[in-house]
Parts: C-alpha cells; structure tokens; sequence
C-alpha cells in the first residue's frame, strides 16, 4: 500500500483545479486541506495586528508616566489585542489549522465528514473578525472594556461593544461548527479497523478539543446576547440598578473562556505528542494515559471556571470548593508532561526543529502550569488577582504554549503541506531568538506582578521602570525571532521533501508531499494486530 | 454507505405518545390550583422532565438509535446539572 | 468525487448541533434559577400577569405538532408521500397557530406599556423586571427557534411532494424533525417556569 501511494500520478492538493481556478479555486475548496490553510493565513494576519498591538503597549509602558498616546488608548489596545489574539487567533488555533489539515489523513479519511459546512466555518470565522475589527471604527470609538467584556461596564460604556460581542458571537457559531464536523468526522470516518485506541493522538486531542468547542460556546453565546440585550434592550440582568447580577456575568462568562483555554492547549499537547516520539524514534510511552488524560482534561476543566473570580464576592465554600477543582486538572496535565519526558528517556534523540520548538513548549507550559497552581490556590490568588502576574502566567500558557506548540506544529507538518523542506538552521536561531526574547519579555512581569503592579495599567510607579524595560527588550527579541521565522518559511525554495522526512509513523507520512486531493490512492485499513504507530 | 435497519413507528404508537404528553400537561397545570408551597417548582420540574423524557425517547427516535446517542446525552446533560449545580451553589451559600 | 451518503453520521451532527442549543437556552436557565432564587416572591406576583390559558394552548399546539412531525416521517418511510405533506401541514398550521397566539400576547404586554426598558417596567420591583425580562428574552429566543424549524420544515414539506425526499433517502427531514422536537423540549419547561409558578 505504502509504495503504490508514494508514486502518485495524480495532482496534489496544491495544484488541483477544480471548477475554479487561482484564488477562487481555494476560496471555494471544500478540501480539508486547503481550508486548513487558509485558516493558518488568516490566522497569520490576525496574529501580526496582535503582535504588532503588543509592541504598541509594551512602547508606552518603557517608562512611567504618558509617553505616546494616552490611557484610553492603551484601554482600546489591550482590549483589541486580546479580543484577537483569544478569539480570532488561540481559540481557532491548532484545531482549526492543523486539525482540518492533519487530523482526517491520520484517521485515514478523505475529507471530514461535512466538508461544505468546514467552509462555512472558516466564512464565519471570517465574517466574525470583520466585524470584531469593524468595531474600532465605528460608533463611538474603540471599545475599551477588555477581552472579558464585564459587566456592568460593558453595559454602560458609550464605546462600540456591540460589533466586539457581535464578532465574537459569530467567531464562537464558527467554532461550534468546525467542533461538531470533527466530532462527526472521528466517529464516522476512521479507517476500517481503526478503533478509538488504536487512533493517533493528535486526532485524540483534537476530538476532545471539539467536545468542548461545542458544549462550552453556546454559554458565552447566550451571555454575548445579553450583552446586546442589556445594551439596546435594559433586561437588566447584569445591571445591579434593575435588580441584575454582575457576578453572575462573570460566572456565566467564565463558563466558557476556561474551558476555551483548553480548546486551545489540547491541540497544542495534541501535536507534542506526535513530534516527542517521531524525534525521538521511540513509541510514544503510555499511550492510553494520554489518550484518556485529555479527555479527562477537557470534563474537568469545564468545572473549574469560578477560580477567575475569587475576588468577586462569591461565597467562601464556593470557592475553597473551585479552588480544589482548579488543583485537579493539574493532574491530567501533570501526566502528559511525565509521559513527554519518559518518551524521551534513553530515546535516540534527533533535535530537528519541530523538536526543539515541543522542548520549548513543555518547558513554557511547565512554567505557566505552576504559576497557574499558585493562581489557583485561594491564598494566593487574591494577592496577586489582576496583576502583571496574572499576564505573566497565562502569557506562558498561551503563548509560550500555544504559540510554541503552533510553531512547533508548523515546522513539523510544513514538508507535508507543501512539499518542501526549510532551513533547519535558521529555523534553530529563530528559536532561539523567539526562546530568549519570551522569557526576557514575560518572566519579570511574575516578578513586578508578585511586587503589586497591576494589570491593565496604563501608568505605573517607578519601581517597575527596571521589569517594564527588559520587558520591552524582549519583546524586541521575540518580534526579531518572529520575523526571522515567517521569513524562513515563506522561502517555499528548499529541497524537495520527501513522503516522510522525519521518520513519522502515522498515515500522512505514508502519502506523498504535498498529499493529492484525496490523500489516499487505496484507503487505508488496520488490522485487528496493528497498533496505533505502525506506519513506518 | 451500507443501508441501515430502519424502524418504522406506527401512527398508533405517536399517538398514544400524544395522549400521554397532553395527560402531563393536564397534570402540570391542575396542580397549579392546589397550594404545594415550595415543592411548586419541584413538581413542575419533574413532570416537564418526564415529558422531556418522553419526547426524547420516542419522538426523537433515542429508543432506536445506537447507544452511542443515549450516552452522549446523558452525559450532555450531566455535564449540563453539574454546572447549575455548582453555579447555584455560590449564590445559596453567599 | 462520488457522492458521500452516511445518514447516520448526518443525524450524529444534528444532535450536536441539539446539544449546542440545549446549552444556549442552558444560559438562560441559569439566569432564571439565579434570579429565581434570589426573587422568589417577586416571581410569584409576576406570574400572574402571564395569561396561563394562552400557556397553555400553545403548549397543546406545539404537541401536537411534535407528534404530526413524527408521524410524516413514519409516512415518509412507508412511502405515503401524500400523508407525509398533509401532516407537515399540519404542523406548520400549529407554528402558525403558536406564532399568532404569541403574537396577541406580547402585543398586549407591549400595548399596556410592559416591555423591556419602557417607562412602566422602570416603576416595578427588581424581581419583576428580573421575570419579565426572562419572559421575554426566553420566549422570544424560542419563537426564533420556531421560525428557523418551521423553514426546514417548509423546505422538507416541498422536497416530500416534489420526491426528493424518499423512503430510501429523508435524512433531511428527519433533522428537521429532530429541531421541531427540541422547539418543543425548549417549551416543555419554559411553559411551566413562566406560567405555572403562581
């Protein structure tokens, strides 16, 4: 089967014309493939307006005081900055890129089980950063309430925060789709033969990721939808002057946006999962551990939501109870990280990019992992609630391990998706400029955040000119990094890859690069003897 | 894909399905007129879930889907109580 | 590419999609079960201003639909495509009957000056802003939902009488069916929560 797939007379996806050709061949693909791409570009474009809000912010905070602009500004940038990075970036993420791309040839699947509706996915995702974005110039002015949108001050500020809920309405409707035809495709499409244990684990990720895209949106959907109630309608239901319940807004917020941090970091251990044993040319160590730690990850984090409001007023029992909660899903993740690192151990180690980015991602996330257990432990929390601290840690959650278990992702699919190799050297020293500008940019922010600076600032005290500095200087690094990444990659002049450049043992390194249109020339089956890695 | 066995329901069974829901809905509003106090929601609750119960069974067809079904809305809905449950639990203990 | 039939995957996606709605309204009835404990009494003194007769019809009707529903699918399947688009009638015939009673009720609540942010809804007790304001948003979010089933209803009905739906091949209209019943689950306890709490 291998050897006939290889030689492949038919076009890859890449070159396929279908009814349309050039741009609007892709616009209109239902191809698993190119959709996949297509959210990757789009992602990329958010992803520099983020970065490039950041540096913004990171600009005026270089000393105390006004330097640039002033702090209605700086509410409307990091408002901006995390609306787009959570929503139109993170959340979307690996799932939506790697996922559409990967996930169904490791099933050994043509496509997913809609594919007419994974492009209506990526229109709304689309139609819902539009109209996010349209929010800043519209109406009155930037919105300026922040990514968490609270009421009652998103009730009563005059900025423009119905386009803002109205995108991330509609970014959210995005994702539930894409959650469910992911769903639908793990259950229906996998290969004949090829039970739930003896799937990959990145598709494994991915399922458990799409069960929460889709019981977890719809909650903040309906909380996006009182917001505009609240704000054209007055019900009242956040407002405390109609008998309304701003906490409540936050519990019904956090319902969703925690288990959305997980939407995000499954994938990301989703794919570090695959490239820890490719490159270290070992079978992955405790493969139902992991299989079953994520979806253990993905129930318990849906309980865990209230340890973001331990200073709102909840009851004590409420949160001493969310609290313990909170410490619980460390476990999964705890085992993952073990299973990582024993994998690892008296492997014959290959440090290609794509490893040393996972590296990268496990020591991050490690970081960001244990400040979130002092985060959430109760004493703790409400010294340091809403500082630097705070930014500090799910920076490292988010960035340092999504972003770095994206790049990592990037580095290691990239031969596949387009049938060329990259630099391998200066992909390493994007690494390391990336690596090194990260922790210089986000770790003195722990230790400021520790000192009592807060977040959201647009001003500080002067004992913090020292942290906020390096800071900047990092964020120099990371942006030198980026750039050097990106421009390694959009080289597309490297060698030719070949079927399977790393030594992968799932199904898409057994069909060529850049795979044809329908991936396989003979569908693949397993065997009732074959186990998951058998594809070498 | 390979034809699946298909059950047919009879008219006759949606419409003695019919005559027990209406029965429920008799039962719910006629306990309005007698004053149970606080077990008013309660009882509510319970006859809409046996309704509930009953349209999922056998208007939407759970009886005769594979179990897979049955399980992912059990479970849907365990998750569903325990996040009431966990969310009241704040403001009754406040 | 030959075309990809897998009906059971099609219904597999309906119900999640079901699943996704069940926990939409979920938000709400949170929201009811907060202020509901907060307000209690409130609650009580404002149910009465909720005609339970209106309630109670609509209740009937949309059961009734329910059941017309499921019963074309059974016509459908037995290959009596002529009683499958007489009970789809029948159902939008209910939507419209629901839609219409729906319709004099807020009509009234609007008329005497009782909607969300009016005048006489400022002069009322927290709870009872807190009820009426469910009321509304809760039933106008279902009657959404009845609106968007009773046109993949409409859709299924005309695809039955043209024969594009078949005893082989009516996966669509069973989706349908499964929406129209979660319109009905939906009402099966707001009818209740609303109406009944005197």
């Amino acid at each position: 089967m291998t050897a006939e797939n290889i030689h492949h007379p038919e076009p890859s996806y890449l070159e396929y014309r279908g009814k349309y050709k050039g741009l609007l061949g892709w616009l209109t693909t239902t191809d698993h493939k190119r959709i996949g791409l297509m959210y990757m570009y789009a992602m990329m474009v958010f992803f520099i307006v983020g970065v490039i809000l950041g540096e913004l912010m990171r600009l005026e905070l270089f000393r105390p005081g006004q330097q640039f602009y002033g702090p209605q500004v700086y509410n409307g940038l990091f408002t901006l900055h995390g609306i787009i990075m959570i929503f139109t970036v993170v959340i979307p993420g690996l799932a939506a890129v790697f996922g559409n791309f990967a996930m169904p040839i490791m099933i050994g699947a043509k496509d997913v089980a809609f594919p007419r509706l994974n492009l209506f996915s990526w229109y709304l995702f689309i139609l819902g950063a539009a109209i996010a974005l349209s929010s800043q110039f519209m109406g009155d002015g930037p919105p300026d309430t922040g990514w968490t949108f609270y009421a009652p001050y998103s009730v009563t500020t005059h900025t423009n925060v119905i386009a803002a809920v109205l995108g991330a309405f509609v970014l959210g409707f995005s994702s539930i789709l894409t959650g469910l035809n992911f769903i639908v495709t793990i259950h229906r499409l996998r290969a004949p033969g090829m039970t739930f244990f003896k799937m990959p684990l990145f598709p494994w990720a991915v399922y458990a990721t799409a069960w929460i895209q889709v019981l977890a949106t719809p909650i903040v959907g309906i909380t996006l939808l009182m917001i505009i109630a609240e704000r054209t309608l007055r019900i009242g239901f956040f407002d405390p002057n109609l008998g309304g319940d701003p906490v409540l807004y936050q519990h019904l917020f956090w319902i969703y946006s925690h288990p959305a941090v997980y939407i995000m970091i499954l994938p990301a251990m989703g794919v570090v999962t695959e490239i820890i044993p490719t490159f270290s040319q070992r079978r992955v160590f405790g493969y139902k551990a992991i299989a079953l730690s994520s979806m253990a990850i993905a129930f318990v984090g849906y309980f865990v939501w209230a340890h973001h409001m331990f200073t709102s007023g909840m009851s004590s029992t409420a949160r001493w109870i969310f609290s313990l909660l909170t410490f619980l899903v460390a476990v999964p993740s705890a085992i993952k990280v073990f299973n990582w690192v024993t994998t690892m151990y008296k492997g014959s180690i290959d440090v290609k990019p794509p490893f040393l980015y996972s590296l990268g991602f496990i020591f991050l996330f490690m970081i960001g992992g244990l400040t979130g257990l002092s985060l959430g432990s109760l004493a703790t929390n409400i010294h340091v609630h809403d500082t630097a601290y705070v930014v500090a840690h799910f920076h490292y959650i988010v960035f340092g391990g999504v972003g770095f278990a994206f790049f990592a992702a990037l580095h290691y699919w990239y031969p596949k998706m387009y049938g060329r190799m990259y630099n391998f050297k200066l992909a390493n020293i994007a690494f390391v400029f990336l690596f090194a500008g990260f922790n210089l940019l986000y770790f003195p922010q722990f230790i400021i955040g520790l000192m009592g600076m807060p977040r959201r600032y647009f001003d500080y005290l002067p004992q913090f000119t020292f942290g906020m500095q390096l800071s900047f200087y990092g964020g120099i690094l990371l942006a030198i990094g980026l750039v050097l990444m990106l421009y390694n990659l959009f080289q597309k002049n490297g060698a030719k890859a070949p079927a399977n450049p790393w030594g992968g043992s799932t199904l898409e390194w057994t069909i060529p690069s850049p795979p044809p249109v329908e991936n396989f020339d003979v569908m693949p089956e397993m065997g009732p003897d074959e186990e998951p890695y058998d594809y070498k | 894909m390979t034809a699946e066995s298909v059950h047919i329901t009879s008219y006759r069974t949606y419409l003695w399905v019919l005559i027990a829901l209406l029965f429920l809905t008799f039962v719910t509003i006629t306990v309005t007129w007698i004053d149970l106090s606080a077990l008013t929601v309660l009882v509510a609750l319970v006859i809409a879930s046996v309704k509930a119960y009953i349209v999922l069974t056998w208007f939407m067809h759970l009886k005769y889907e594979s179990s897979l079904f049955r399980v992912l809305v059990i479970v849907v809905l365990a998750i569903y109580a325990l996040v009431i449950g966990l969310t009241y639990f704040d403001y009754l203990l406040r | 590419m030959e075309e990809h039939r897998d009906d059971i995957g099609a219904r597999l996606g309906m119900w999640i999609f079901i699943f996704t709605e069940i926990l939409l309204f979920g938000g709400l009835f949170l929201v009811y079960a907060v202020m509901r404990a907060g307000y209690s009494a409130d609650f009580h003194q404002a149910a009465h201003h909720l005609n339970a007769f209106i309630g109670a019809v609509n209740t009937l009707v949309l059961l009734v639909s329910s059941a017309t529903v499921a019963m074309s699918i059974t016509a459908v399947q037995k290959g009596d495509s002529k009683k499958g688009v007489i009970l789809l009638l029948v159902t939008l015939v209910c939507a419209g009957i629901f839609l219409v009673n729906k319709y004099f009720e807020w009509g009234h609540k609007i008329h005497i000056g009782l909607y969300p942010g009016s005048d006489l809804m400022l002069t009322l007790n927290h709870g009872s802003v807190m009820f009426f304001s469910l009321y509304f948003f809760m039933t106008g979010l279902h009657m959404l939902h009845l609106v968007i089933g009773a046109i993949v209803l409409t859709i299924a009905m005309v695809k039955v009488k043209s024969g594009a739906i078949t005893p082989n091949k009516y996966v669509l209209l069973e989706n349908g069916g499964l929406y129209w019943h979660l319109v009905d689950l939906i009402w099966i306890f707001l009818f209740p929560l609303l109406y009944l709490i005197t």
